[in-house]
C-alpha cells in the first residue's frame, strides 16, 4: 500500500510538475494595487473582448506586494505588469535590476482623490489639513511651546476647532497595510502638521521623530481601522451619521445620494478640482511594465495601447466613467511615447 | 426516589424508631428540595432552547438579510433596440472589423431624434451597456442571413437604469444627487411606456464570466473555476487520505511512532487555512515553478487542508467496523489485505464518503489559501481546463464585495446564495449516504 501509495505520488510530481507549460504563458499576467485593481480590470475586459488575445489575469495584492512579486525576475512564471498606487521606491528599483529586471516601462495613468466624507444627514464638513492632522495623530502639539506634544486630547471636532460642529471624532479608514492610508497620511496629516513651524523646522533636524510625529495616527478609538473593504465604510456611514470615512473618489462618486465629501482647505473633492490639483488630497497612479516580456509574452504591446488610448484614459474616456482623474493632455502624450517607445526608467529619475 | 425510600422505610419500621424519624426526615429533605430540581430541570432544558432559538434567529436573519438583497440580481433590465445591419459596413468575409458599438449608437440616435447636444448625447449611450456591441456582433455571427434586414434585440440596460428600475437608486432626490439625471430619467418613461424596457431573468448571471460592468458579470467563470479545483482535490485527497486511514487502522504497529503521527494529523485539521496557502506558495509555486491562479495548484493546496479531515473521518469509520467481521475474514483463510479491500472497506466506506464530502465542501468555501496563490484575480474568461487561470466562487463574492459599483451589492448576495445552495446540497448529499448506507452494529 506504502509502494503504491509513494508511487502513485511521485507520479502526480513529475507528470504535473514537469516545466512543460511553464514555458509558456499565452495571457497577460498583471499584479499589484488594490487602488488601480478597478481601473486595470475595466481596460483588461475591453482589450479582451476587443482583440484576439486572452483577457489578462489582474491581482489585487496591494503596490507592495505587487513590487514584491514583479521584481522576483524575468521569465513567465513571473507578473509582466505591476499597478502602483504610488512610485516605484528606489530600494524596489535596485532589487528588481539585481534579479535581472533591467528595463521598466513607467507609466502614470491619472489621479485619485482620496475624500473624507459623512452621510448627507449629517452637516458638511469644511476642514482644513491642520485640522485633520490635530483630529487623527496619536500626539499633538501642546499649546505654543515647539517641540512640545501631548497625547491627543481632542474628543469632539468643537475641540479641534471652535467653528466645527459639537461631534465625537470617529473616522472610519483603511487599514495600515493600504496604499490609500499611506497616501492620506502623507497628503492630509503631514501636509496639516506642516503648518505648525516647529514640525516644518523638525524635518531638517530630526527625520525619523518628524515622520514619527506626522504619520502616527491615534489609537485611541477615535480612528476605526475599517478594513481595505470600502463598501463597508460607505454602508457604515449610511448607518452612522455622526462617522466620517476616508476613501477612494471613486466610491463617493458612486454613492453622491448618500454620502457627501468634505471639503478641504476649501475646495470640495469634485472631479475638475481633483483633476487641476487644487484639491489636496490626491495622488498619481502608476503601473510598471516588464520589458523583457514584450514580444514573449502576447499582446503586451497591444494593451498598453489600449490603456494608453484617449477612449480608455482621456478626459471622456471609460476610465472616467469609473472614477478615474485623467491626466492633462500634454502628459497623456508624455507617457504615450515612453509607452509607444518603451522608454525604460532610469535609477536616476527616483 | 420515592419508591426507593418507601422500601427503606418498611424494612426498619420494626427495628429502629430513631432511624425511622431519620428516613422521614430525608423523605422530607427530598420533596421539599424537589420542587427547586424540577425548576433546574427546566431552567436547564430552557437554555438549550434558547441556544437553539438564538442560533436559529441568527442563520434567518442571515438567510433574509441576503435573500432580500439577492434575489432581485436574477433579474437583469433589458432594453429593445432595434438594428438595421447595413450590408455596406458589414462586412461578411471581416464580421470583426465592423463597428458595432457605433450601430448601438446609431440606433438609440433614430430612437430620441430630439437629441442634439452631445453631453446629451453621453448621456443617451450611457443608458445601454457596453455589453450590447459584443452581443450584436454575436448575434450577427450566428445569423448571416440577417445581413441587411433590420432586426430587434434585447439588450442589457447600463447598471444605473438597472439599479433605478429595481429602486436602488432613489427617483426623489435632487438631480446632483443621483448617478440618473433628470433626462436620462424621461427617457426611462418613454421607453417604458414603449414597451421597450423590461426586467427579464437574468441569464448572463449564469453564463458569463467575471465583469467590471455588473449587468455582465456572471458566475460561470468562478463556478467552473470551483469545479476544476474540487477535482483535483478530490482525486487527490481522497486515495491519499483513505490510504492512510487503512494503513494507520488495520495495518501500522501501535507504538510511539504511529502515535506521533496520530496526534499530528490532529493538530493538522485544527491549523489555520491560510498556513497550507503559505505552504501552498513556498512549495508548489516557487520550488517548483508552478503558474500562479491555476486550479491545479488550488486543488494541491486544498488537498493539504482538507487531508487531516478526510483522515480522521476515515479512522473512525473504519474503527466502527466490528472485529469480529475481521477475524471471520481471517479465520476463513482470507489474507490481510483480502480482509481489509473484501470486507473492511466495503463497510466502512459510507462513513469515509461522508467524511470526504463534508471535507470537500469546506474546502469549496474556502478562500485565504488561494489568496496566496494568486487565485484571488480577477479573471474573465471561463476556465477551460485545470491550468487555466481561475478563480473560486467565495473569491468571487470576496471580488465583487469590494466594488464600488452599486450594482455588485445584489451580484455579490445573488453569488452567496448559490454558494449556499452547492453547500447545502453537499451536506444533504452526505447526510443521505450515511442514512442510506450506513451499518450499526
Amino acid at each position: 500500500m506504502k509502494k503504491v501509495l509513494i508511487a502513485s505520488l511521485a507520479l502526480i510530481f513529475t507528470v504535473g510538475l514537469g516545466n512543460g507549460w511553464a514555458a509558456s504563458r499565452d495571457y497577460i499576467s498583471i499584479v499589484g494595487s488594490s487602488t488601480v485593481y478597478p481601473f486595470a480590470t475595466v481596460v483588461a475586459e475591453n482589450f479582451g473582448k476587443s482583440t484576439k488575445f486572452k483577457t489578462p489575469t489582474i491581482e489585487s495584492t496591494g503596490s507592495g506586494g505587487g513590487f514584491k512579486l514583479f521584481a522576483a525576475g524575468v521569465g513567465v512564471e513571473y507578473p509582466d505588469i505591476t499597478n502602483a498606487s504610488r512610485r516605484i521606491k528606489k530600494s524596489e528599483f535596485e532589487k528588481a535590476v539585481t534579479n535581472g529586471v533591467k528595463e521598466i516601462v513607467e507609466v502614470k495613468i491619472g489621479y485619485d482623490g482620496i475624500v473624507i466624507a459623512n452621510s448627507k444627514k449629517a452637516p458638511l464638513f469644511k476642514l482644513s489639513r491642520k485640522d485633520i492632522f490635530l483630529a487623527l495623530a496619536k500626539d499633538v502639539p501642546s499649546g505654543n511651546v515647539a517641540g512640545k506634544t501631548v497625547p491627543n486630547p481632542n474628543k469632539t471636532w468643537k475641540d479641534v476647532n471652535p467653528s466645527l460642529p459639537d461631534i465625537k471624532i470617529e473616522v472610519l479608514g483603511p487599514p495600515p497595510t493600504s496604499g490609500t492610508r499611506d497616501a492620506f497620511v502623507e497628503l492630509a496629516m503631514e501636509g496639516g502638521a506642516k503648518k505648525f513651524s516647529w514640525i516644518k523646522d523638525l524635518k531638517k533636524k530630526d527625520k525619523k521623530a518628524y515622520k514619527a510625529l506626522c504619520h502616527t495616527i491615534r489609537e485611541d478609538g477615535a480612528y476605526i481601522e475599517a478594513g481595505e473593504n470600502d463598501n463597508l465604510i460607505v454602508q457604515k456611514l449610511d448607518a452612522n451619521k455622526d462617522a466620517l470615512g476616508i476613501f477612494g473618489f471613486s466610491f463617493l462618486d458612486q454613492n453622491t445620494d448618500k454620502l457627501q465629501g468634505a471639503i478641504i482647505d476649501g475646495v470640495a473633492p469634485e472631479f475638475e478640482a481633483i483633476a487641476d490639483g487644487s484639491y489636496p488630497i490626491s495622488r498619481p497612479l502608476f503601473f510598471y511594465v516588464k520589458k523583457a516580456h514584450v514580444g514573449s509574452i502576447p499582446g503586451i504591446k497591444e494593451f498598453l495601447a489600449e490603456f494608453t488610448s484617449e477612449k480608455a484614459w482621456g478626459d471622456e474616456g471609460y476610465l472616467t466613467d469609473k472614477g478615474l482623474i485623467p491626466m492633462p493632455e500634454a502628459e497623456r502624450e508624455k507617457f504615450r511615447k515612453a509607452v509607444e517607445n518603451l522608454t525604460p526608467l532610469s535609477a536616476s529619475d527616483l | 426516589m420515592n419508591n426507593h425510600s418507601d422500601i427503606t422505610h418498611t424494612a426498619n419500621t420494626s427495628k429502629d424508631t430513631n432511624k425511622k424519624t431519620a428516613s422521614v426526615r430525608t423523605m422530607d429533605i427530598v420533596s421539599k428540595g424537589l420542587a427547586r430540581r424540577y425548576k433546574a430541570e427546566k431552567r436547564f432544558r430552557l437554555y438549550g432552547l434558547s441556544a437553539i432559538i438564538l442560533s436559529m434567529a441568527f442563520l434567518s436573519i442571515l438567510f433574509i438579510s441576503i435573500i432580500s438583497n439577492g434575489y432581485t440580481a436574477f433579474q437583469q433590465t433589458y432594453v429593445q433596440l432595434d438594428f438595421f445591419l447595413d450590408p455596406d459596413t458589414i462586412d461578411t468575409q471581416a464580421l470583426h472589423d465592423a463597428n458595432y458599438h457605433a450601430m448601438v449608437k446609431n440606433s438609440l440616435r433614430d430612437m430620441f431624434p430630439e437629441v442634439k447636444t452631445r453631453s446629451h448625447k453621453r448621456k443617451l449611450y450611457d443608458m445601454i451597456s457596453t455589453g450590447a456591441a459584443y452581443q450584436l456582433q454575436d448575434f450577427v455571427r450566428k445569423n448571416q442571413q440577417m445581413i441587411g434586414s433590420v432586426i430587434q434585440l434585447w439588450v442589457p440596460a447600463d447598471d444605473d437604469v438597472d439599479m433605478l428600475m429595481k429602486g436602488h437608486i432613489p427617483r426623489d432626490v435632487p438631480e446632483t444627487e443621483r448617478r440618473i439625471k433628470d433626462i436620462q430619467l424621461s427617457w426611462i418613461d418613454r421607453l417604458q411606456e414603449q414597451g421597450r424596457l423590461k426586467k427579464r431573468f437574468n441569464t448572463t448571471f449564469f453564463t458569463a464570466g467575471d465583469s467590471r460592468e455588473p449587468e455582465l458579470a456572471g458566475i460561470l467563470g468562478a463556478v467552473t473555476g470551483s469545479f476544476y479545483t474540487l477535482i483535483v482535490t478530490l482525486l487527490l485527497s481522497f486515495p491519499v487520505g483513505v490510504a492512510t486511514a487503512v494503513y494507520l487502522e488495520e495495518f501500522a504497529p501501535k507504538n510511539r511512532w504511529t502515535d506521533i503521527i496520530e496526534v499530528n494529523i490532529n493538530n493538522l485539521a485544527a491549523v489555520p487555512s491560510i498556513v497550507y496557502g503559505l505552504l501552498g506558495l513556498a512549495v508548489f509555486l516557487n520550488f517548483f515553478g508552478l503558474p500562479r491562479s491555476v486550479p491545479l495548484v488550488g486543488g494541491f493546496v486544498l488537498t493539504l487542508m482538507t487531508l487531516p479531515t478526510i483522515i480522521i473521518a476515515s479512522r473512525a469509520a473504519l474503527k466502527s467496523v466490528p472485529p469480529s467481521i475481521r477475524e471471520a475474514a481471517l479465520g476463513v483463510g482470507a489474507s490481510k489485505t483480502q480482509m481489509v479491500v473484501h470486507h473492511v472497506l466495503p463497510l466502512a466506506l459510507p462513513g469515509m464518503l461522508t467524511g470526504t464530502i463534508i471535507g470537500m465542501a469546506q474546502a469549496l468555501g474556502e478562500t485565504a489559501p488561494l489568496l496566496m496563490i494568486g487565485m484571488v484575480a480577477f479573471i474573465v474568461d471561463i476556465p477551460g481546463g485545470i491550468t487555466d487561470p481561475s478563480t473560486v466562487l467565495p473569491v468571487q463574492i470576496f471580488l465583487w464585495a469590494d466594488s464600488p459599483e452599486r450594482a455588485f451589492l445584489e451580484r455579490t448576495s445573488a453569488a452567496i446564495m448559490v454558494l449556499l445552495a452547492f453547500l447545502v446540497t453537499m451536506n444533504a448529499v452526505a447526510v443521505f449516504l450515511r442514512k442510506k448506507f450506513e451499518r450499526r452494529w
